[in-house]
């Protein structure tokens, strides 16, 4: 009898025991953390609204004016028109690379690649460089005659800078999508009797609709929160718009609305990507190792295709680096430019905030791929906010944040790398959550039996795993944060020279000879943090 | 009167001569010659590697012989001159992982490769889902399916435009095995049906004897055997072929006529040889302490299946058989027992 009550009192207490105390006690910690994470993110947003809401009834009236809506119309046009047209090269592309026996595909890739580290601002100031008033063409034509040209400013500008540069955020998940796509379906299309073309638009496009959302979705929201093509475009979208509000009239209310309707306008692009990237299966059925396609033979449509790639090379990475390299030179028999100091400034300042990015996307990502309870999702959400939120926005809201109530943050260094964190964060979670998701949980539960503690086991068991994901992720976030220019123009302390704002600064001042250099600079770095999210890729 | 007429007068669905095709430094298929008659199915059987899957993809069109030819109906659709694409073959194929098109329902699926007006399409599509008797789920999505109905679906899909030739490869193998042998069932009652030609792929012996009216053996890229399933298991023609197709004896012997002479003693022939011979004895052929035994032997092992047995045996010279049994016999390991032969033993001259 006692025998009994006694087993029925253990088996009580491990029943209770189990569910409850173990997968709880691991969580609640990281909830608080990442409670604190999101309650950091969110910041930037909570002050706008707070703001915005300040300005009561003269907001209203500046909400619903002509000019605000004539800003939303312009940011949507350009928008709309930089997606399709980047869809337009970055399909075909990721195709020939991918699919074909095109030759040279390696080296048309890395191109395309390349074309990744070149800030779209430095493209717009290559434009305006080659075509603008008194500009490269106008020159070679001025003997002819022909003293004027049709104005590069405006919206054609903006777009050819922001197309240009962008359209391989399209080709990399297509690209990928398209090698991980089951050859079967394909040759089954076309034992049923379907011809290559027709088999690409009925069954090929619709297996990539997912990545081309999201790679769409990618380049939706760089065309929005870009700040440099437009502003340099003179193209009246809302970054140019909010930040001519704040320095030259110093408004911070309009501004502060017109981010809130900026950030409003990016929220529904996210939900749109999410519903027409909705139903994602795994459509993979078959184990084993994946067959190789046989390379689709181009026939009479190779050099049409050589062109296309050749002249996609040319714009978007030959002619840069060219005419940067000429600008640089012709620089550097005048007097020496300061080019170490903000080089290293760029440095560190990229590899803090990749490490402080990396220490606070270890919660949330802990969250999600091991504790994905409906709560934990929805916090996991919410971090993603600096997707949504555009750098001159979190930029903004951090320079009243400051000035207003921590004076003694204005403008430093720890508020710089707030403003990148912020901005970056959702890069590092993804990365790290999906080196985590792979991790076997076998590997923890073996750590917790050989009398391990959760927080041993995410050092040395979790970390050292995930290493190769968390490290891309880091140079992912250093990439990012090397080629941000409106928060680092905000939020920089004065006299802290980096290269975007060396950049920025010499073109302004028309001085194209100290340009050449930080942008070479810029070029050179992001080309190699580049080269190690890659190589890092190629060894998951 | 047409020239393929008089090359042969009988015109086979499937002709494939002198097939070789080889990848950067590794030959796949050396001379392989097939043909298959209207309406069989053939099985081409090997071990992995063996180049059986390369033949499948060269029928298709998915890819091209370095030497040899395929013809179609007659038609010669690969060779050293002609390369007629996959999707102009007229060549049904399912995928080991069936392939359905996740973005389309049953029914578009199996409209996909029909041509003709919507309501042309909706009847042979109704046709093509009683046919594998699925009537009702032509609207669903295909990731609703079961595995052994995606596996139908895909039958239907291949066969709705009515292709000339089928090919199948690995069908059964994503499926449980408790779900095999009753789609092995179903999908060759289909076939008969549909009264397709099929060529299909495996490596299981079992499924190529049971759903086969031909099997090819492929072994290392070559052709080692064409016959019935009955022939391909009583008289197979080589060693290897006997060691792949089912459980193998092998005994040296000499052969004198109709009997050969080895360690088991003097056993009949079922054809007359002469000199220095392997013998092929397969499990079930042997018997132990029948009234004929000439040898001795005694039990090493023993594995009970139920509704039969095998055992393991080693003769008195050390040499281990396996012996097949009916369930009734009780044998104790270490147990002394006589051995012999049920009906001929088959021979395989020696080099």
């Amino acid at each position: 009898m006692q025998i009994t009550q006694t087993f029925r009192n253990t088996t009580l207490r491990m029943m209770l025991a189990f569910p409850v105390r173990i997968p709880f006690r691991l969580p609640s910690i990281l909830q608080t953390m990442t409670v604190l994470i999101v309650a950091l993110v969110s910041l930037p947003l909570v002050y706008l609204v707070v703001r915005a809401l300040g300005a009561g009834q003269e907001g209203l009236s500046y909400l619903f004016n002509e000019r605000t809506f004539t800003i939303i119309i312009n940011s949507l046009v350009l928008t709309a028109a930089v997606v399709v047209a980047a869809a337009l090269i970055g399909v075909p592309f990721a195709w020939l690379t991918a699919r074909t026996d095109l030759p040279l595909r390696r080296v048309w890739l890395v191109g395309g690649l390349l074309t990744l580290v070149i800030p779209s601002y430095i493209g717009a100031m290559m434009y305006i460089a080659a075509f603008g008033p008194r500009g490269l063409l106008q020159s070679l034509l001025e003997p002819l005659g022909i003293t004027e040209l049709p104005s590069i400013y405006g919206f054609w500008g903006a777009f050819l800078a922001i197309t240009l540069f962008t359209y391989p955020y399209i080709v990399l998940p297509v690209r990928a999508a398209l090698l991980n796509m089951d050859p079967a379906l394909e040759e089954s299309a076309r034992s049923l009797g379907l011809s290559r073309w027709r088999v690409f638009l009925r069954v090929t496009l619709p297996q990539l609709r997912p990545a081309l959302a999201s790679g769409m979705l990618l380049t939706a929201l760089y065309t929005l929160s870009d700040f440099g093509a437009v502003s340099l475009m003179r193209y009246d979208a809302f970054t140019r718009v909010i930040y001519l509000q704040y320095t030259s009239s110093f408004d911070r209310h309009r501004a502060a609305i017109l981010s809130l309707v900026l950030v409003v306008v990016t929220i529904g692009l996210i939900a749109l990507e999410r519903r027409v990237a909705n139903k994602r299966h795994n459509y993979r059925i078959g184990v084993g190792c994946q067959r190789q396609m046989s390379p689709v033979p181009l026939g009479k449509w190779r050099t049409p295709a050589l062109l296309f790639c050749g002249m996609l090379m040319i714009v978007g990475v030959l002619t840069p680096v060219a005419v940067l390299t000429f600008w640089f030179l012709r620089g550097a028999g005048e007097k020496s430019v300061e080019l170490l100091q903000p080089t290293l400034n760029t440095i560190s300042v990229g590899g803090m905030t990749a490490i402080v990015v990396a220490v606070l996307a270890l919660p949330p990502a802990l969250l999600s791929a091991r504790a994905a309870t409906r709560l934990n999702r929805w916090m996991v959400q919410f971090t993603y906010l600096g997707n949504a939120l555009p750098g001159l926005v979190v930029a903004l809201a951090l320079v009243f944040f400051t000035a207003n109530y921590l004076p003694a943050l204005y403008q430093t260094l720890p508020m710089l790398v707030l403003g990148y964190s912020t901005r970056f964060l959702p890069l590092s979670i993804g990365a790290t959550s999906s080196a985590l998701t792979q991790i076997n949980p076998r590997f923890e539960e073996i750590g917790r039996s050989l009398g391990l503690r959760p927080w041993q086991v995410t050092l040395r068991i979790i970390v050292p795993l995930a290493r190769t994901g968390i490290l891309a992720g880091m140079a992912l976030v250093f990439l990012s944060t090397m080629k941000e220019l409106p928060t680092t123009l905000l939020l920089a302390p004065t006299g802290f020279e980096t290269l975007p704002t060396e950049i920025w600064t010499a073109h302004a001042q028309v001085q194209m000879s100290r340009l050449g250099g930080p942008a070479l600079m810029l070029i050179g770095v992001s080309a190699l943090s580049l080269f190690i999210i890659l190589r890092q890729e190629k060894h998951r | 009167m047409a020239l393929s007429e008089l090359v042969s007068p009988v015109m086979n669905p499937l002709e494939i001569v002198h097939l070789s095709k080889s990848y950067p430094n590794t030959p796949v298929l050396r001379d392989v010659s097939l043909s298959v008659r209207a309406g069989q199915i053939m099985a081409l059987l090997g071990p992995s590697g063996c180049g059986k899957t390369t033949t499948l993809r060269l029928i298709a069109g998915f890819e091209f012989p370095d030497s040899g030819t395929v013809a179609i109906n007659g038609q010669v659709v690969a060779s050293a001159a002609v390369r007629i694409p996959a999707e102009e073959r007229r060549v049904g194929m399912v995928f080991q992982e069936y392939a359905l098109f996740p973005h389309l329902s049953v029914a578009d699926n199996i409209a996909f490769g029909l041509k003709g007006s919507k309501g042309e399409k909706l009847g042979r599509v109704m046709e093509m889902l009683k046919l594998v008797a699925l009537p009702d789920v032509g609207e669903r999505m295909t990731y609703e399916l079961s595995g052994g109905q995606q596996q139908r679906i895909a039958l239907a899909r291949a066969l709705a435009p009515q292709p000339d030739i089928l090919l199948l490869d690995e069908p059964f193998s994503n499926l449980d095995v408790a779900l095999r042998g009753q789609m092995r069932v179903e999908v060759r009652s289909i076939l008969k049906q549909a009264g397709i030609t099929c060529v299909f792929v495996t490596h299981d012996q079992e499924e190529a004897l049971s759903l086969a009216d031909e099997v090819a053996v492929m072994l290392s890229g070559r052709v080692a055997q064409v016959a019935t399933p009955q022939r391909l298991y009583h008289h197979p023609a080589t060693p290897e072929v006997a060691a792949f197709v089912g459980e193998s004896n092998f005994l040296p012997g000499v052969a004198h006529g109709e009997t050969v002479e080895c360690i088991l003693g003097r056993l009949p022939l079922d054809n007359s040889a002469y000199g220095s011979v392997t013998i092929l004895i397969r499990p079930e052929w042997l018997q132990l302490n029948a009234q004929n035994s000439q040898a001795h032997a005694s039990i090493a092992w023993r594995e009970f299946y139920g509704h039969d047995q095998r055992i393991g045996i080693r003769l008195v010279d050390g040499t281990p058989l396996v012996v097949r049994s009916t369930a009734e016999a009780d044998y104790a390991v270490g147990e002394s027992v006589g051995v012999g032969i049920r009906g001929t033993v088959q021979v395989f001259l020696d080099e």
